[in-house]
């Protein structure tokens, strides 16, 4: 029984309590330590219920939110395969969960060991020099990334000289935005008619002006860049760094490794490739590897091993410094490395090669019905279908395709993105998914373009089977209502 | 392979369907010369049981704040954390979504986060609130850049009393964006006023303080703020969600952002992270806020409902204009507070912020009395305060932990200048028996 729930404010009642804590046995009042001037004036809006009210509030909030375990999520490019169950148990273990990063480094021997450790297996998976665990999300990662680029050509006098960062138009939308935040100018290199780098294009924009160029492999098409060598030499030739976006890193493990296509920095996303769940937005994580030439410029400090254990060393003259609090996101860490080690270098081979079997699978079998660009050639882990020709025809945008496939028990995949393709759907099924899966999938997408040829005014208010149908942007956009507050009731 | 469910004849079917021979030739497009030769060298694939073990057996060689008493503070405290919180943040459904693009299926994700805007602003008391950030440490930085955008200004002025971390995150930021950042120094645990009116010039963008500081001090927000608008620069208060529903608002103080870590509500301590950052600021900035934010809405059919909201200011419109690289934020952290301070709510707030307040103030007296330990600083504070010794606070620690105490931190770690200064936490989950026994383990008897 799906239904709208009232927010916990309008549920709370005066003087009801949901916690009881223990009376306080030590002397003393609030109000001789708190000067007048420092206390609150007047009481914050917290609601007032019990602990059943919080337990069915939030369960029922739940249950209007669609999850990896309930459902096929192919949301390209985001990669929400299962998360496993073992790896939630880990996380939680009191010696991981209940420690405090500034304890004693002898007292933590266990949680630095598998730092070092899942350091050193992102390192083999990824062909790279080194890895800090630090960045928080992969745009994080991203950012953490440029800046190393920076303090690279900042020792060697060129920072003032090395101002653009290339971008194919494919990129993710993180890679310019995270250029431009880290103060380069960005530079946008198109796509040729195979969907990959324009190669005379990048020789047209390459030069002494370039710091470096970020490039995610498989791209956001799921075509492979196999040009990839040659556009290291390219950057490398000019003098730039090559940095890989890691968000589709699913696609080759155990096949072809960054360090080895020549990237000299990358971020990884945990969250995606490492099975560690995305939270309803986050926590992320997204560590970030390097080639041997930007090792000195990591961020402090970096879990190092001595002779009778681990230690945390913030000795690096070099280092870009801090880019958050403490040492990452560990408890996604150790999600990740209980991931690593349920699989070993055999379960993540056959991770990939299942993840572009399922997308390869589906991407056939819907060739007949949509316009897929770039079909002659297998797709990595995802694929694009463009919905144009439903929408020329019938006037069924891909946002109506993608409303009406939630009727159909599956999330909609990303849609409008690459920015590249008109009517863009990016269909990312994952290993963890079954042919069964596929099949259903496949068959709701071929009745949605059955139905868009024969009942297009249907798809105008799906979905059906909600809560709530086609929301009002606009309106939440131009009169923004961003908090609840007490007079309005 | 446990966690992929084809099998080998279904691999065969779909590779006919497909019109391929095997799955190498799905990869023929990989260059040669770069190819995997081999397996990669990682360790075998264990099994549940055996990987249980594995970890159960890491998990143990850490000395956790279960088993024994911690009062280390320093930007992450052992607060109460109620059982509920984490069975409701477990759920799947919020834990196995993304970021609620289809909102028609992630009505949850989004009225939670709704639900948590709405208490960022009301203990802040500012009018607006995004749905959460990295940490406390990149919610500073953010901000920080955020001012300079607004005010079209380069310098940012830090207190020093600003967790370290706060500012080293600043500075990376900062070099690397061609923003100059300048320390004001502190007097008797809290900002000199002195120094900050010696630095304010109209090139300021920000004047960036936190209260409870990084001593546990309380700041004169107020005053700080009038100074900083004199100049027409922004005021950045950095503080604590736990402890703001006892202290004063920053947003009646005069703050125009505020910020800070939220770990403290609803998130263990996870050995630094994940945790979130909360980022609050005025309607007039709203729009040059950054990151994700939920706003109300009605459906096709009136009803009302919740949407992200404000996105032209993202990296996926945008794109090279964005105002801030972040997309995913720390949204079940951010969940995990909403739930906290629901189910704590008003009363159960103010009775842990009181008892963190009652419990640090006996222990800091305590402490004083034995006569082994003299105050550092002066004025009023919250949870965390700071002694000086005559003994370091390396060796005070090793003795409390062979006694089963976690204890404070060594300030001279972040402030050379205070030698055998010891911050102490004490939060409401201490008893007063553990008090007791802390300061007589700490004065060596």
């Amino acid at each position: 029984m799906l239904s709208q729930e009232k927010l916990i404010f309008e549920k709370s009642r005066k003087g009801r309590v949901g916690v009881s804590l223990p009376r306080c046995d030590v002397p003393g009042a609030p109000s001789t330590l708190l000067p007048e001037s420092f206390r609150r004036s007047e009481d914050p809006s917290l609601p007032e219920v019990s602990e059943v009210d919080v337990v069915r509030h939030f369960t029922n909030l739940s249950q209007l939110n669609f999850g990896v375990d309930e459902g096929f999520y192919p949301l390209g490019s985001c990669t929400m395969k299962y998360n496993p169950k073992l790896n939630e148990n880990a996380a939680r273990l009191s010696g991981f969960s209940n420690i405090h990063p500034l304890q004693a480094e002898k007292t933590v021997q266990g949680a630095l060991k598998l730092m070092y450790d899942l350091s050193t297996m992102l390192c083999e998976i990824t062909g790279m020099a080194g890895m800090t665990l630090q960045p928080a999300a992969g745009a994080h990662g991203e950012l953490t990334g440029v800046f190393l680029i920076k303090a690279y050509h900042r020792r060697n006098g060129d920072e003032g000289t090395r101002t653009k960062i290339i971008v194919p138009d494919s990129a993710h939308g993180t890679n310019p935005a995270t250029a431009s935040v880290a103060g380069y100018d960005v530079v946008e290199v198109a796509s040729n008619d195979r969907g990959n780098v324009d190669i005379e294009a990048l020789k047209a924009v390459v030069g002494e002006d370039t710091a470096g160029m970020m490039l995610t492999n498989p791209n956001t098409l799921g075509l492979f860049e196999k040009d990839i060598l040659e556009i290291a030499e390219i950057v490398h030739g000019a003098g730039g760094l090559l940095y890989y976006d890691g968000a589709n890193a699913n696609a080759i493990l155990g096949k072809i490794r960054p360090g080895d296509m020549g990237f000299d920095v990358l971020h990884l996303n945990l969250h995606k490739t490492f099975s560690t769940p995305h939270g309803g937005g986050g926590p992320g994580s997204g560590p970030v590897g390097v080639s041997r030439r930007l090792l000195p410029f990591l961020p402090t400090p970096v879990v190092v091993e001595k002779g009778d254990g681990y230690s945390l060393d913030f000795d690096l003259p070099d280092s870009i410094g801090k880019v958050r609090s403490f040492y990452g996101n560990f408890g996604v860490l150790v999600r990740a490395y209980a991931y690593i080690m349920s699989m070993g270098a055999e379960g993540l081979l056959s991770a990939s090669e299942n993840a572009v079997l399922n997308a390869n699978y589906i991407m056939k079998r819907l060739e007949g019905e949509f316009d897929i660009p770039f079909s002659d050639v297998p797709c990595k882990h995802e694929f694009v279908i463009s919905g144009e020709k439903q929408h020329a025809e019938n006037g069924v945008s891909t946002l109506d395709m993608a409303k009406r496939l939630i009727d159909h028990g599956v999330h909609p995949p990303t849609i409008y993105f690459p920015l590249i393709v008109h009517e863009a759907m990016m269909v990312e099924p994952t290993e963890t998914e079954g042919k069964e899966t596929l099949d259903r999938f496949v068959d709701a997408m071929i009745e949605i373009a059955k139905e868009a040829k024969e009942k297009p005014e249907i798809f105008h208010d799906a979905p059906y089977t909600t809560v709530v149908s086609r929301l009002d942007e606009t309106r939440a956009a131009r009169k923004p209502v961003l908090r609840w507050t007490e007079d309005k009731g | 392979m446990r966690y992929i469910p084809n099998t080998d004849d279904q691999r065969s079917e779909m590779l006919r369907t497909i019109g391929a021979g095997s799955v190498d030739d799905l990869f023929s497009d990989l260059p040669a010369s770069a190819v995997l030769e081999g397996k990669l060298d990682l360790p075998e694939p264990m099994s549940e049981m055996g990987l249980m073990k594995h970890l159960n057996e890491l998990a143990g060689r850490n000395v956790d704040a279960c088993s024994q008493a911690c009062f280390l503070g320093a930007g992450v405290y052992d607060h109460f954390l109620p059982l509920v919180v984490d069975h409701l943040i477990s759920r799947q459904e919020f834990t196995t979504s993304y970021t609620p693009y289809q909102p028609e299926i992630s009505q949850g994700t989004l009225q939670a986060i709704f639900e948590y805007q709405s208490m960022v602003c009301s203990l802040t008391g500012m009018e607006v609130a995004n749905a959460s950030m990295y940490d406390g440490a990149t919610s500073i930085a953010e901000a920080a850049f955020m001012a300079c955008a607004s005010t079209k200004r380069n310098v940012v002025l830090v207190a020093r009393s600003v967790h370290p971390h706060g500012r080293a995150v600043l500075e990376t930021y900062a070099s690397l964006k061609g923003v100059t950042v300048k320390e004001i120094g502190y007097s008797d645990g809290t900002l000199d006023m002195g120094d900050l009116k010696g630095n304010l010039s109209d090139e300021v963008a920000a004047v960036i303080v936190q209260s409870p500081n990084f001593f546990g001090s309380l700041e004169d927000l107020k005053a700080l703020a009038d100074e900083a608008h004199g100049v027409k620069a922004l005021f950045i208060a950095v503080s604590d969600l736990l402890a703001l529903s006892v202290l004063e608002a920053p947003g009646r103080l005069g703050a125009d952002v505020v910020v800070g870590d939220g770990q403290s509500v609803g998130n263990a301590m996870n050995f630094g992270g994940p945790h979130f950052g909360f980022f609050a600021t005025t309607q007039k900035l709203m729009r040059k806020m950054p990151g994700r934010i939920v706003g109300e809405t009605l459906d096709r059919n009136g009803k009302k409902c919740y949407v992200l909201t404000l996105q032209a200011r993202e990296q996926h419109i945008r794109r090279e204009k964005a105002s801030s690289n972040i997309c995913s934020n720390h949204s079940l952290n951010a969940l995990a507070s909403a739930v906290h301070l629901s189910l704590m709510g008003l009363s159960g707030m103010k009775e842990a912020a009181n008892q963190s307040l009652l419990k640090a103030a006996y222990g800091k007296e305590r402490l004083i009395e034995t006569g082994s330990f003299r105050s550092a600083f002066d004025g009023p504070f919250f949870r965390e305060f700071v002694v000086f010794s005559d003994e370091a606070p390396r060796s005070i620690n090793e003795r409390l932990l062979s006694e089963g105490m976690i204890g404070g931190y060594d300030l001279s770690n972040d402030y050379p200048e205070l030698e055998n200064a010891w911050l102490v936490a004490v939060t409401e989950k201490r008893t007063k028996d553990e008090i007791d026994r802390f300061v007589s383990v700490a004065r060596g008897e």
